[in-house]
């Protein structure tokens, strides 16, 4: 398995990424901030309006260092891509599988499978380690349903059905959410899944998070030589990254969803870390979103052993193995794509 | 894995000068400057030995000296750091 480089995040607000030699040096105002060689680093995501010198954004295509801008508030603005790694074939194969609904439909059921038995697992698991906090009785019907839909996927003939049924078991998951939140309560609750702006703390932790492992997800799926704007179950849109959005289905409840869980019960993130706009739009502080990054990282590098490869690898690379495998599946060398399953 | 790279090249000539910026330039390239003439460079065997002979090919033999010191993967329990020149762990989360 691949080494799980490092990530670099880049916050201060005018900061110039350019690079000398093999190294991106951060500069500020002509000071020069840090400097770090390329090779330790898989991505660099970069917050507000950073400029970055062309030769950097080249450096970075040519040695597959993802880069992403993100707006001041953690919103996709725009990645680099090089010249397409990998294969010509393997890609041709994925256009061909995206244009049958037929074969689309097997991958995506692959992918809803996951995303619904880890969201059932990620209920089941507070339910047991919090038996006596929580209303288990709701817990256990919620999973119950959830576990009913997972049965349903089986007989889909059609990804518009697959498509309601994971709609269903989402709304079903997301109405236990609120109940996994054990410590301030007050400041953090969740009623409903809601962006563009997202309007409360939840939200807006839940919207931040997901950008996060998509930025991953896509840069997982490029270095395997896959296309993440040619999705299975989400449709083609300009500036859609499709195939990591069907990706990440899988990783939402166990990576991001458990994370802000952590980070609001373990009270490392608090109230004051957010602001409110006057159309009610919550944004995260700056301060707040340094907190963020850091406990994210952390996780990144948190092992994990693959449950289909059997091998320890941290779970910043489980994007990358999952990669791996529908590349292997599109190749013909796997008989179906198997989803990401977390117990 | 952790390389920490020192050298000492001799400068009493011009040839020598422009030996200094050479292996000087190339350990910028693959680590991070702790001090003068010593670089902590996290990277793999292979690229280690990339590195190395990017700098043979460099030094003059009979004049300069080159030492490699290999850390291994847990080499954070053995480096303490004293007084000016502040450093960060490439390995750590980075966020400017």
């Amino acid at each position: 398995m691949r080494i799980l480089g490092n990530t670099l995040y880049v916050t201060t607000p005018d900061a110039y990424l350019s690079l000398d030699g093999e190294n991106i040096v951060i500069q500020k105002g002509g000071n020069e901030l840090r400097r770090i060689p390329l090779h330790n680093l898989d991505g660099i995501v970069a917050f507000g309006y950073t400029g970055a010198s062309p030769a950097l954004m080249g450096a970075c295509a040519e040695r597959g260092v993802a880069l992403s801008f993100l707006t001041m508030h953690g919103r996709f603005l725009a990645r680099v891509c090089g010249m397409k790694q990998g294969n010509v074939l393997l890609r041709k194969e994925q256009y061909r599988v995206s244009d049958s609904e037929e074969k689309s439909l097997a991958i995506a059921k692959g992918m809803i499978t996951g995303k619904l038995f880890n969201s059932r697992w990620v209920i089941e698991r507070a339910a047991r380690d919090y038996a006596l906090r929580l209303n288990t009785e709701k817990l256990k019907h919620v999973s119950s349903l959830i576990a009913e839909s997972l049965k349903q996927i089986s007989a889909t003939k059609t990804l518009d059905e697959l498509r309601g049924i994971e709609g269903e078991a989402a709304t079903c998951y997301f109405s236990v959410l609120d109940d996994l939140i054990l410590q301030q309560k007050e400041q953090f609750f969740f009623r409903t899944r809601n962006r563009r702006p997202p309007m409360d703390n939840v939200n807006a932790l839940l919207s931040f998070v997901y950008t996060l492992l998509a930025h991953d997800t896509a840069a997982a799926l490029e270095t395997v030589g896959l296309d993440p704007y040619v999705g299975f179950l989400h449709r083609d849109r300009p500036g859609r990254m499709s195939l990591a959005l069907d990706m990440m289905e899988e990783f939402r409840p166990i990576f991001a969803d458990r994370f802000v869980l952590t980070l609001i019960n373990t009270r490392q993130v608090s109230s004051d870390g957010f602001v409110q706009k006057e159309n009610g739009a919550v944004l995260i502080a700056d301060d707040t979103r340094k907190k963020i990054l850091i406990a994210w990282q952390g996780r990144k590098q948190e092992f994990i052993t693959h449950p289909m490869l059997n091998e320890k690898i941290e779970w910043g690379l489980v994007p990358y193995s999952q990669a791996l495998l529908l590349a292997r599946y599109l190749r013909g060398d796997l008989d179906a794509y198997p989803p990401f399953l977390w117990k | 894995m952790l390389v920490l790279i020192t050298y000492d090249v001799n400068t009493e000539t011009e040839a020598g000068k422009k030996r200094l910026r050479k292996v000087a330039k190339i350990c910028v390239n693959y680590g991070q400057r702790v001090q003068n003439s010593v670089f902590e460079c996290v990277m793999d065997p292979a690229l280690c030995c990339t590195v190395k002979h990017k700098l043979e090919q460099v030094i003059n033999p009979e004049k300069d000296s080159l030492r490699f010191y290999y850390l291994g993967d847990h080499y954070r329990t053995k480096i303490e750091h004293f007084g000016a020149k502040p450093t960060f762990n490439v390995e750590d989360p980075l966020i400017v």
